[in-house]
């Protein structure tokens, strides 16, 4: 059985900076999702107590091919990449069925992974559209994940309880940021990660309708106003003081 | 104006969407799922509400919650679909999108009807930017708990409504409920929140005092919780927490990182406790106090 990790390419948060309200991206380098590093690191778990490979499969720019360098140090076997410039900034929509049609291409896949959220939109659709083109069942927001012969065992952590559910796979699931710490690969894994297998495709080689589909418009996209007084406090009294005419104590 | 359908599973929050809904159409059609209480609580909020019935249908089902709810669109004329931005309502949220042929916004913060088109609020970016969007096509919109009010009473209709579907093999084995800290933090006026500048679990005891005699609750960035492991992860605050508006943040050894400030930036008032001059929580406090944090705790509890 293989496990197919869903893995995004997002700008890294860090090195994001504002100016004038605006998010400033130039130059900004690419990087996986966090919670993706979550989903990956769950899928090699149980690939070493169950075998078959992990493969990471991910959509974007042309830039993708060196990001997914990562995940293949961290433990991922092989990656299946999509690449077309119209997908690096596209939303669920549009990016679901490539992705499912990219899975059907992939054989034996009994698991399908993706984060809770990706790291810049934290949307959290993604999964659920590709589960539902595949007409497979999906358990979201997983902390716990084990495999019993053809079914999984999953607790489904909610607001107010832990779910555990059995399902019979193949299976999308969606796990949590808490789930597991992600390896750090060591040097000699990065060094291997350029020679695992990649099969890259170019979007029209997946030969999908892609016309008519809903779209998201952006209709701005600033850093909130901070209007924060930013008064500087020597001591104690004073903060107490200030606080005592703002009426918050 | 189009016709809205809300959903959640958890009757506070259905609620809270029929006001939002309301803000789109007076006519608000609600659901539940086998579920006579939310019915009738959705009913009495003055919507018309349709019980979808149906032995096997069971929430945890994704799929078959998404079939369901779309022979209820397919007999009703809406083209707006509100779910919860809740664990169970964002999951949900894609697949009916997929079902609807809807584009989705999950975590609406903010909706706004301009011309008839509606402007959705949300974080993006990781929270250092809130961009306003909107949806071409069918709209599939999950609002974020707690933005909106509850509706309250006014007359309204139920039916009931049964549905075909195939369970997709997901099995419910065990539901557990929360144990131990049910603190809520979103419904704190005031806030007390430790970062990674808290030198250890034991400093913990005087904060919780301070924020006791505040009449608030403790509160913690991310790594405080899944990292340390010194509070619960109830108790974190940022984009992978809750969101707070409390009167009062009190903020102690915390950098201030975008996925954190996301979090609390709704708050009115934001103090800053920092040895670190140049903390960037500092651009965000109306109150800095350059400081070690575990003194200014112990002088605090004395002094207040």
């Amino acid at each position: 059985m293989n496990i197919v990790v869903a893995m995004k390419q997002i700008p890294d948060l860090q090195q994001i900076r504002i100016r004038q309200r605006q998010p400033v991206l130039d130059g900004v380098p690419a990087a996986l999702g966090i919670i993706d590093k979550n989903a990956l690191e769950a899928a090699v778990l149980l690939k070493e107590e169950e075998g078959g490979q992990v493969i990471v499969l991910s959509a974007g720019n042309e830039e993708v091919e060196e990001t997914v360098k990562e995940a293949l140090a961290a433990g991922a076997d092989q990656a299946f990449l999509v690449l077309d410039d119209s997908i690096e900034n596209a939303d669920g929509s549009l990016k679901a069925p490539i992705l499912a049609e990219a899975i059907k291409k992939i054989d034996d896949v009994g698991l399908i992974l993706f984060g809770e959220g990706s790291g810049d939109n934290y949307s959290g659709q993604l999964g659920s559209r590709v589960a539902e083109l595949l007409g497979l069942p999906q358990v979201g927001y997983a902390s716990r994940i084990q495999i019993q012969d053809s079914q999984a065992i999953i607790t489904r952590s909610l607001e107010d309880g832990d779910e555990l559910v059995k399902v019979t796979m193949p299976v999308v699931v969606s796990v949590l940021g808490d789930i597991n710490e992600p390896r750090i690969p060591s040097v000699t894994q990065i060094l291997k990660a350029g020679r695992k297998p990649k099969e890259v495709l170019e979007l029209d080689e997946l030969e999908l309708d892609l016309s008519g589909l809903p779209q998201i418009k952006t209709l701005s996209n600033l850093a909130p106003e901070t209007n924060r007084k930013q008064v500087k406090v020597g001591s104690v009294e004073e903060l107490i003081q200030a606080l005592k005419t703002e009426g918050v104590i | 104006m189009a016709g809205v359908i809300v959903y959640s599973a958890n009757p506070e929050l259905a609620l809270e969407l029929i006001t939002v809904a309301r803000l789109i159409n007076d006519k608000v059609v609600a659901l539940s799922i086998n579920d006579d209480q939310l019915a009738q609580a959705l009913s009495q909020a003055g919507a018309q509400a349709i019980k979808i019935t149906h032995p096997d249908l069971v929430v945890a089902d994704t799929a078959a919650v998404a079939a369901a709810i779309k022979q209820v669109l397919d007999g009703v004329q809406a083209d707006v679909v509100l779910l919860s931005s809740d664990r169970r309502g964002k999951e949900l949220a894609g697949r009916l999108a997929q079902v609807m042929g809807a584009g989705c916004l999950t975590d609406v913060a903010a909706l706004e009807v301009k011309e008839g088109q509606i402007e959705c609020q949300r974080n993006a970016l990781g929270g250092a930017t809130i961009a306003v969007q909107c949806i071409e096509g069918p709209q599939l919109i999950a609002i974020r708990p707690r933005s909106y009010p509850a509706a309250g009473t006014a007359a309204g209709s139920l039916e009931e409504m049964a549905v075909e579907i195939k369970a997709s093999g997901v099995k419910v084995l065990e539901f557990k409920a929360k144990v131990g800290d049910k603190v809520d933090i979103e419904a704190a006026e005031t806030l007390v929140a430790v970062g990674q500048g808290l030198s250890d679990e034991g400093q913990l005891a005087g904060v919780q005092d301070l924020a006791a005699k505040l009449g608030g609750e403790v509160a913690c960035s991310k790594p405080v919780a899944t990292d340390k492991k010194w509070l619960s992860e109830e108790r974190i605050i940022g984009l992978s927490g809750k969101k707070c508006k409390p009167q009062l943040a009190l903020l102690l050894g915390i950098s201030g990182q975008v996925q954190f400030t996301v979090g609390i930036r709704d708050a009115k008032v934001i103090v800053a406790v920092n040895t670190d001059e140049n903390a960037a929580i500092n651009y965000m406090a109306d109150y800095i106090m350059q400081a070690d944090l575990h003194q200014v705790v112990q002088e605090l509890k004395q002094k207040l």
